[in-house]
């Protein structure tokens, strides 16, 4: 407690002339998995993983869930999240190995030579505490400041984040700052003790796309400006693209590529590599709007329970057979709520829902079984959507029994049929949802919608969940499969490279309302209203320098902020 | 498939020691050296000797053989009451989730009001009432400890009742039926089954405790309880013939309970009903 932090610019002791802050030899983490019924069996999530991190340089890991890129940044502060060890390497911080420290060095380690920026910050902070307490308290226990000096710091790192009230915003206790707020609280939590080292994980990754770009422009400065090192972790080449100096790419917990980010993202060597760059390029030529809708929306408003706060005002959209109309807009615009309005899960206040030149009936209870066949929807979270104590041969036979009355080997039979739609075969009939990957699920229950023989879709946030490859296939799989069954999909989403790739039209929603709707030639060709050029200028784009122009050409704030 | 060798020790005691006890309550008259209320010697409290086992009773009536039929009546108590509980809390925990509304409203705090009475006091209460007889006895015990069941299931399903795969069977149009059943009653089981052994132990335990206050099962027929009441003044005497009963009763409690542990930890995963 009693050692004094070194003065800027002042070597450490026992720390090399060169500029190398982090040297992770041949890092080996392995796990104890256990599965039901079975003998308890060791696996390898990272296999001879080095790499070396100067200070003051921003170093992005990327790759998919399960790449063990969360595993490497935990790693560099000798930190094994429930149960994982690291079993092989050396860990070299500052010239030290601090994997030999034992526990009493990783107390001295953490939060003061290396912090942490977690992915959920709504979850990192303790809601109990003030934030002031929980920024300075990193400092102040390591006695590297007294309070005063701490509070100081923090409020100048606040200033430095752009956070409104700087002077008073630690006096707020977490659930009374937005979540773009706090996660820019949690990087002054992780700034404040000086550290030579920060991890963020995925720390925009939660946050709506307006407020994302702010969040992440706050970090860069803040990066920029303390000369810290850190180690970048996100799925999001896009976003790596915009804070690093250096990329590495990881799948199934081994190196594949590792270079400059201009080299990654224009010239990829790998071909793993080439497939996350190019991920957001499919073609979809828009389909001209049919005569007539077979759903249309009129006039609709609706509000939960018996609220005042209208979540949906006045809204009115059209389907047309066989085309996709996509709903975008951040959390809380009320798209999901649209979705609920037309299924009839959340009975509309006001207006109607035409279904086929009829008005359907507001409330799920009082509509016959055939309206509810033609309308199917697909969730976000495919894991949740199923039933995990239900075979994929009962879960996509149910609607076929249910609606059609189909038995038996008829039964059977369509169940094959549309396994081999969705690209996977009859093996897969005895499987339970735990044992599909994320895609596989995903494909299950689009099988199980399609197994109604719908007119419409509603496809719910489908490919949010996913890793970029992954809801790539699933974003064609979609198309294929509209043209096949002439089926019509409402496709929610906050994704706006999706909307490009799958869309006819677009229905931009802000605070419950339709802020811009038409064709998505129209929708997308300026000039926008703000907001939409808010949201357009806001998804990150691969190209270095795109966040500071973005920034720059901005004409509206984000809510979030 | 289940293999023997595969079943940790704990589990396998509690298995072998709960066939003992059914085994011995399915076949008491044929397992029996003696009758129930025949009366074979004398003397009261006659110790252990090869004629008879365990001893004799305080009317001196064979010990092992009242033991042996007490098996069975505690044993045939206690699972019909344990059944009465479960089929009535949990379908109407279910209910009461997937309907919502005032139905929930209405059955939960009815529920709270039994609940709030001490449920030993209750069923004194209602017993002295009541004709004593079997049936009225397991309706009193199946309804009181249904509230516990009652406020599981309703917990378990409300959580499950707002999956999305729910609200993918109600979008589909699938009537309560299908939801509570298919849908709901599989992912509730683990913390169920569980369950399901805790309150068949409270079930014997509360049996025993109605009976050694004389409101439970009447002479000549005894559960354990009861034997541990007509045997107990023999204590002060030095005769721990009311320790053997007792002993029972622990040691069924044991033994359901390791068995609900095991079968709890191999259900608990989410891999379907296979593993």
């Amino acid at each position: 407690m009693a050692d004094k932090q070194p003065k800027p610019g002042q070597p450490k002791p026992g720390q090399p002339k060169s500029g190398v802050l982090l040297d992770i030899r041949n890092l080996r983490i392995e796990a104890t998995v256990y599965p039901p019924g079975e003998a308890p069996k060791n696996i390898v999530l990272v296999h001879d993983v080095s790499l070396t991190l100067e200070k003051g340089k921003v170093l992005g890991l990327i790759g998919e869930s399960g790449a063990g890129k969360s595993t490497i940044g935990l790693s560099s502060m000798g930190y094994g999240r429930g149960g994982v060890r690291i079993t092989g390497g050396e860990v070299i911080l500052n010239g030290r190995d601090i994997l030999k420290g034992g526990n009493e060095g990783f107390r001295k380690l953490r939060g003061r030579e290396v912090c942490y920026v977690a992915q959920s910050a709504a979850a990192a902070f303790n809601p109990a505490h003030r934030l002031m307490d929980q920024v300075v308290e990193a400092a102040l226990l390591h006695g590297t400041a007294t309070r005063a000096e701490a509070e100081k710091r923090a409020v100048a790192l606040f200033k430095k984040l752009s956070l409104p009230n700087p002077e008073n915003i630690g006096e707020r206790f977490p659930h009374q700052v937005s979540g773009g707020q706090l996660q820019r609280v949690m990087t002054a939590m992780a700034l404040c003790s000086e550290p030579d080292l920060i991890v963020f994980d995925e720390p925009t990754t939660a946050l709506d796309v307006t407020t994302q770009i702010d969040v992440l422009a706050a970090i860069k400065d803040a990066i920029r400006d303390t000369h810290v090192a850190a180690l970048y972790i996100t799925h999001d080449l896009a976003v790596v693209a915009q804070v690093s100096d250096e990329i590495m790419v990881l799948r199934h917990g081994r190196l594949v590529e590792w270079g400059g980010t201009r080299q990654i993202i224009k010239e990829p060597r790998q071909e793993y590599t080439n497939a996350l760059v190019s991920v957001h390029e499919i073609e979809h030529q828009e389909q001209k709007p049919g005569t007539s809708p077979f759903l249309s929306v009129k006039n609709i408003t609706a509000a939960y329970g018996r609220s005042h706060i209208k979540v949906l005002k006045n809204v009115s959209v059209d389907i047309f057979p066989g085309q996709t109309l996509a709903v975008v807009g951040e959390s809380g615009s009320g798209k999901s709520t649209l979705a609920r309005a037309i299924t009839g899960l959340l009975p509309p206040e006001q207006g109607t829902v035409t279904f086929d030149g009829r008005p359907l009936a507001n409330r799920l209870a009082d509509r016959p079984k055939e309206d509810l066949r033609q309308l199917q929807m697909i969730y976000q979270m495919a894991d949740v959507a199923m039933n995990p104590r239900q075979t994929v041969g009962t879960i996509i036979g149910r609607p076929l029994e249910f609606y059609f009355g189909m038995r038996g080997r008829e039964r059977d039979k369509r169940v094959a049929e549309l396994l081999d739609k969705i690209e996977m075969g009859k093996g897969y009939v005895d499987r339970y949802p735990a044992e599909l990957s994320g895609g596989q699920k995903q494909r299950v229950c689009i099988a199980r919608s399609l197994a109604a023989k719908p007119k419409l879709i509603i496809c719910d946030e489908v490919t949010s969940a996913l890793d970029p490859l992954v809801a790539h296939g699933i974003l064609e799989l979609l198309l294929g499969l509209q043209k096949e069954e002439n089926v019509a999909y409402l496709f929610i989403t906050h994704d706006l490279a999706t909307v490009k790739s799958i869309a006819d039209s677009i229905a931009v929603m802000y605070r419950g309302e339709v802020v811009r709707y038409g064709a998505k030639s129209t929708v997308l060709t300026p000039p926008f209203d703000a907001y939409t050029d808010l949201l357009l200028s806001s998804v990150p784009e691969m190209e270095i320098g795109w966040l500071e122009k973005a920034i720059k050409g901005r004409r509206m704030a984000s809510a979030g902020n | 498939m289940l293999v023997i060798k595969r079943i940790p020790i704990p589990a396998l005691i509690g298995i072998v020691l709960t066939m003992l006890f059914v085994l011995a309550a399915i076949f008491a008259p044929w397992i029996a050296p003696h009758g129930n209320a025949e009366i074979v010697s004398d003397v009261p409290w006659e110790p252990m000797s090869a004629a008879h086992w365990l001893g004799t009773d305080n009317l001196g009536r064979d010990l092992l053989s009242r033991m042996i039929y007490g098996a069975r009546i505690t044993l045939f108590i206690a699972v019909l009451a344990t059944a009465l509980s479960f089929s009535l809390g949990a379908i109407l925990g279910f209910s009461a989730a997937v309907f919502g509304g005032w139905f929930d409203t209405l059955l939960s705090r009815l529920v709270d009001l039994l609940m709030s009475i001490p449920t030993l006091i209750m069923a004194l209460v209602v017993l002295s009432v009541l004709p004593s007889n079997l049936v009225t006895l397991i309706l009193v015990m199946g309804v009181l400890d249904s509230t516990r069941v009652y406020r599981l299931s309703r917990a378990v399903a409300v959580d499950i009742n707002v999956m999305d795969y729910v609200e993918a069977a109600k979008l589909r149009g699938e009537g309560s039926g299908w939801i509570i059943f298919r849908e709901i009653l599989p992912n509730a089981l683990s913390p169920l089954v569980s369950e399901l052994g805790l309150r068949f132990i409270y079930a014997v335990l509360f049996l025993s405790t109605l009976s050694f206050l004389g409101l439970g099962v009447q002479p000549p027929d005894a559960d354990w309880g009861g034997m541990v009441k007509e045997n107990k003044d023999g204590i002060v005497f030095g005769i721990g013939a009311a320790l053997i009963p007792a002993a029972a009763i622990a040691a069924l409690a044991i033994s359901v309970n390791l068995v609900a542990d095991w079968v709890l930890n191999r259900t608990t995963s989410l891999k379907g009903g296979r593993g």
